[in-house]
């Protein structure tokens, strides 16, 4: 941190009252960096698994009308419909417990899947439901001659999907897709109920050693709204790099 | 523990955690009834001519559609005053209201967005027609555009109450004493293990059969909206 910017918020503070601590005071800086780049590393992460796990059951909806697609509908219904808190309680102080345990270096006894993990875990099967959704009506929104065209030429039906439908029906995706992860980025927060030291975490640390909830409440929203703004922007960014004229949205 | 007795236990603890449940109902519906209300001026204001109403409308919304419904529930409950004094009486405000404001401000925010939407996709010949015809502009609102917006609006309203039961169980985090606050009140004086993935498996399945049938018949409702 440079010396002015130091000087600057020690000056708000004693003229205005106005006690940013994580702008001069070393500590809190470190600790609310911290509290950051652990919500960044959920959000790529979480966007990751949930973007593959939205691929998969699409996938699956799309090719069988059997017990595997039935089985992926209920996941997807079962997921919308009851809260996130509950499902990451459920994993965390559930299943955890029964999952083998490995040990720490004096044996304690340690698990094997952290609560980090299980966050990881728990964000991406929640947003993993809502993009199976997305990328299904983007599926669905390519017209059917495609496949037809596509089946006439040659291709079996999953390559036709490969190769036809799902590089077409992405596009159609993309704004549903947009927002579910900004909806994942803002339920990153949940996991603060776990101890992931988050940014919400983080924060409430700070203030209750500094005393200035005010501002700090309004940091982190100030926070979120660039990280969901900085979401919207990629996707939009990769929207438009992937854009094919008449296919979503220009 | 044998499954019979994790029955019995679940069993003999469902009274004291449906009771919670219904803590989990009132906050919703006051949710909804006043976000509702107040999303409604919010898009209203997002379709003003009035740069500034529009301009600051538009603000509003957007910043707290995009806050996470958790640091709003923190906001609401650190920084409204416990009591309040109205003309020499004293109000107090219990957290769980405090957590219902918490509630209100996103769901006002997304439903300002589905009032907006819902009046942005009438086709803006029909404004032309009504003001051709000597409609003042609040007439052509109330009595032509929104009458054809209502069953728009309906299915993602009700998206939106389902999105809001699944939200409420955050209130547990700031010590508001709803389903989830007795569920854990349970565990811990149970002890036991064996109980947390039958428990806690048991309370998704409570709000699953309550939210499921919404989202059900507002599909429903979305595909006669879009056949007609």
């Amino acid at each position: 941190m440079g010396e002015a910017v130091r000087t600057f918020f020690l000056e708000l503070k004693l003229k205005f009252g106005i006690n940013l601590t994580i702008f001069y005071d070393g500590f809190d800086s470190e600790r609310f960096v911290t509290g950051i780049v652990t919500t960044v590393e959920l959000v790529a992460l979480c966007v990751f698994f949930s973007v593959i796990v939205g691929g998969i059951g699409a996938v699956i909806l799309r090719l069988s009308r059997g017990p595997l697609a039935a089985a992926v509908q209920g996941y997807v219904a079962l997921v919308r419909n009851t809260p996130l808190l509950i499902q990451m309680y459920f994993f965390y102080f559930g299943v955890s417990p029964v999952l083998p345990a490995g040990h720490s270096a004096i044996g304690l006894p340690v698990p094997l899947v952290g609560n980090f993990a299980w966050a990881v875990v728990s964000l991406s099967l929640y947003a993993g439901a809502f993009n199976i959704e997305s990328f299904r009506a983007g599926l669905g929104a390519v017209n059917r001659s495609y496949e037809e065209a596509a089946l006439a030429l040659g291709y079996t039906r999953i390559q036709a999907l490969r190769y036809v439908l799902a590089p077409l029906g992405l596009r159609f995706s993309f704004a549903s897709l947009a927002n579910n992860l900004v909806d994942l980025t803002k339920s990153t927060t949940v996991a603060y109920a776990i101890g992931v030291s988050e940014l919400l975490y983080v924060s409430n640390q700070i203030w209750s050693d500094s005393l200035n909830t005010f501002e700090m409440m309004n940091v982190i929203l100030i926070v979120y709204l660039i990280l969901t703004g900085l979401v919207v922007w990629a996707i939009s960014a990769l929207q438009r790099a992937l854009h094919v004229p008449g296919f979503g949205a220009n | 523990m044998s499954t019979s007795s994790i029955v019995a236990t679940v069993l003999k603890w469902t009274p004291f955690i449906l009771q919670g449940f219904l803590l989990n109902v009132v906050i919703s519906v006051i949710a909804i009834s006043v976000g509702t209300l107040l999303g409604t001026f919010l898009g209203f204001g997002q379709v003003a001519h009035g740069s500034v109403s529009r301009l600051s409308a538009r603000a509003v919304t957007q910043v707290f559609r995009n806050a996470p419904w958790l640091v709003l529930l923190f906001y609401c409950i650190f920084l409204i005053p416990y009591s309040i004094r109205v003309l020499g009486t004293t109000i107090i405000l219990p957290s769980w209201l405090r957590a219902t404001v918490g509630f209100t401000i996103p769901v006002a925010a997304n439903f300002s967005e589905i009032v907006r939407g819902a009046i942005g996709s009438v086709p803006s010949g029909q404004w032309e027609a009504a003001e051709a015809l000597g409609y003042a502009r609040g007439a052509t609102l109330f009595r032509i555009i929104l009458p054809q917006c209502y069953s728009r609006m309906l299915p993602p309203w009700m998206n939106l109450y389902a999105l809001l039961i699944t939200a409420t169980p955050l209130a547990s985090i700031v010590g508001v004493e709803e389903v989830l606050s007795r569920t854990q009140a349970a565990l811990q004086s149970e002890t036991q293990p064996d109980l947390l993935m039958p428990m806690y498996g048991a309370l998704l399945l409570l709000f699953f059969l309550y939210a499921y049938p919404i989202s059900r018949v507002s599909k429903i409702f979305e595909r006669r909206f879009n056949r007609a």
